[in-house]
């Protein structure tokens, strides 16, 4: 049970960058939360902030009943683990399951639950036959894939992933969305950075949207990607199909491709 | 009609790999073209632009057969640095396209061109205008290091562009921006075209694709198995066989059509569902 509560949170980098503007946001144990936004806009930011990387400059950041400025990056990450934008940045075993083994093992798990979670986490990750294959000569999309099942082999409480979705193909974004349906029903917490709307539309009922060091909107799909204000400030567009519904002339809230083929086929009778 | 990039049977394996990654690929791309290739991931889409590119086989070595040739020259008969050159390469990820030698945006920007000789007035023009048309003028006197991940890919993509190369390589220049931010991206690249570059772009934003791109090229498994005009390639039923991502309201229209609704041909851009479907625009509501 980890609640997260960041409280009038802001940050300055040490060159001056003001990145992030009193950011007051709350996420339940077991939630899942989106967030989207213009490049730049503090995403990265306000998630480091939750794993105690970064310490606020102004609020407070709460994991649990923990203010992350009283705990060290390391005691924090194992509540909440966090997957880097660049995998690069955080890979630095010369095999993937040495990768993956590594967290439980540095976290004193017994060696049989290092091994299940190991196991497990490349499995739901779709790495297992790359096991002792380098890192370095995966493809980018595989080598986010490894990043992320290292940390969901340290079975924190609150998992983060920065944009997991960039350069995934459609099965790369199957695995992911299969991911999303296992941590929940562990009742793990997921933040998801993303820049893919349809993905957001697809898994995320929560969406809170971020530009110019602020937050702008926190709200359900339908509210957000049917919001122009909110849209255009956040550099975002809605989903391909609610583009379309549009062009048809139909009327707002059409967001998934179900939901556009079943009008289409109505109308005609079908 | 110039050919601009030639492969030849090509097939290629890394020194550690059992396997060959690009199995006997064969291509002509004409001078001025805007192709695109596409795949799944480990398809061998970048190892074919690392080719193109000439670091298959200066850098990598492994095993290379076959001929490249860009621009009527055979690979092996470039140097490297020539070759770089007349092919700027954007690489797929970002974070690692930075100098590491200059501390702020508009040098790293400069750096190319600074090794070229370039002289330095005219360096400040060219830098200024690359800042402006990517649009990181803002970002001028930050850090390369210091910058969030799609702000870097905007400033990879400005290093290449400002060296105006006759062809351009571009690894997933997308794959960390903003929506609208990558659409600014593929206008800026149909603007490289215009001005007479020939471009390789590997992308996983199909609708994009289907608006911008000439020709598509289709990886699969190493191998090529799949070529031609972007409209022809998403409708030809082939096409769904390799579990690649289809341009959404081509996904829509194939589905309907699976579903007894008869379509007037295979739409890829979101404005042509109307006409595919035979109605135009009329509302459900009145
Ligand atoms: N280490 C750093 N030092 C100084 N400024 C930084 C640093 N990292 C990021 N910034 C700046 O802080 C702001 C917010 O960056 P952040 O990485 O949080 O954005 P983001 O929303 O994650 O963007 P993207 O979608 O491009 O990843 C940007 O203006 C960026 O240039
Ligand atoms: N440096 C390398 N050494 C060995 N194998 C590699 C290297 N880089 C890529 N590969 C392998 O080559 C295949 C194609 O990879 P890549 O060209 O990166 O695909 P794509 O760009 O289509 O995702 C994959 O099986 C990958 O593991
Ligand atoms: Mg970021
Ligand atoms: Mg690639």
């Amino acid at each position: 049970m980890t609640e997260l509560h960041l409280n009038n949170v802001s940050f300055s980098y040490p060159d001056g960058t003001k990145a992030l503007e009193n950011l007051t946001l709350s996420i339940a144990t077991g939630e899942r939360v989106a967030i989207v936004g213009q490049n730049g806009a503090g995403k990265t930011t306000a998630v480091k902030l939750m794993n105690g990387l970064l310490k606020p400059t102004e609020g407070t950041v709460l994991v649990g009943d923990w203010n992350t400025k009283d705990f060290t990056t390391a005691q924090v990450s194992r509540k909440v683990g966090y997957v880097f934008q660049n995998p690069d940045d955080q890979i630095f075993h010369n095999d993937v399951e040495s990768e993956v083994r590594f967290g439980p093992k540095n976290m004193g798990f017994e060696p049989e639950r290092v091994d299940e979670l190991t196991h497990w986490a490349m499995d739901l990750c779709g790495i297992s036959e790359f096991a002792d294959e380098n890192p370095y000569n995966l493809p980018y999309s595989v080598r986010k894939f490894v990043t992320i099942a290292s940390v969901l082999a340290m079975d924190s409480d609150i998992i983060i992933l920065d944009e997991p979705t960039a350069g995934q193909d459609k099965i790369g974004l199957q695995i992911l969305g299969n991911l999303l349906q296992v941590l929940e029903e562990k009742k793990k917490s997921v933040i998801t950075i993303t820049h893919d709307m349809e993905f957001v539309t697809d898994y995320f009922t929560r969406i809170v949207v971020m530009a110019n060091r602020q937050l702008v909107a926190d709200d359900n799909a339908q509210k957000i990607f049917y919001n122009t204000e909110v849209l255009e400030k956040s550099m975002l567009k809605p989903p391909a199909v609610a583009q379309m519904a549009k062009l048809l002339d139909f009327p707002s809230g059409i967001l998934s491709k179900g939901q556009l083929i079943k009008v289409i086929l109505s109308q005609r009778g079908q | 009609m110039t050919i601009m990039i030639d492969l030849k049977n090509v097939s290629y394996r890394y020194p550690v790999s059992d396997d060959f990654v690009l199995k006997n690929i064969s291509f002509s791309i004409e001078k001025g073209k805007f192709s695109a290739i596409v795949g799944n991931n480990g398809s061998g889409k970048t190892t074919l632009c690392n080719t193109i590119r000439g670091f298959v086989p200066h850098f990598y070595k492994g095993d290379l057969d076959g001929e490249v040739i860009i621009d009527q020259t055979k690979m092996a008969d470039y140097q490297l640095g020539q070759l770089g050159e007349k092919v700027g390469y954007v690489f797929q990820n970002p974070f690692i396209q930075v100098s590491g030698v200059k501390d702020n945006v508009f040098e790293e920007v400069a750096y190319g061109l600074e090794n070229l000789g370039v002289p330095v007035e005219e360096i400040k023009i060219r830098v200024e205008e690359v800042l402006k048309l990517v649009k990181i003028e803002h970002l001028r006197d930050k850090n390369p290091f210091e910058l969030s991940g799609g702000q870097r890919q905007r400033v990879a993509l400005a290093s290449i562009i400002v060296m105006d190369p006759e062809i351009l390589v571009i690894d997933e220049p997308t794959s960390q921006l903003d929506p609208i931010g990558t659409e600014q991206i593929f206008d800026i690249i149909r603007l490289m075209k215009e001005r007479g570059k020939t471009i390789i772009l590997v992308e996983h934003k199909m609708d994009l694709i289907a608006e911008y791109a000439d020709d598509l090229l289709v990886m699969h498994e190493g191998e090529l198995v799949m070529q031609g005009p972007v409209r022809e390639v998403f409708a030809d039923p082939e096409f769904e066989k390799y579990q690649i991502q289809y341009p959404h309201v081509t996904e829509i229209a194939l589905q309907l059509q699976k579903l007894g609704t008869a379509l007037s041909f295979i739409p890829i851009r979101d404005e042509e569902l109307a006409k595919a479907l035979n109605r135009t625009g009329v509302a459900i509501h009145d």
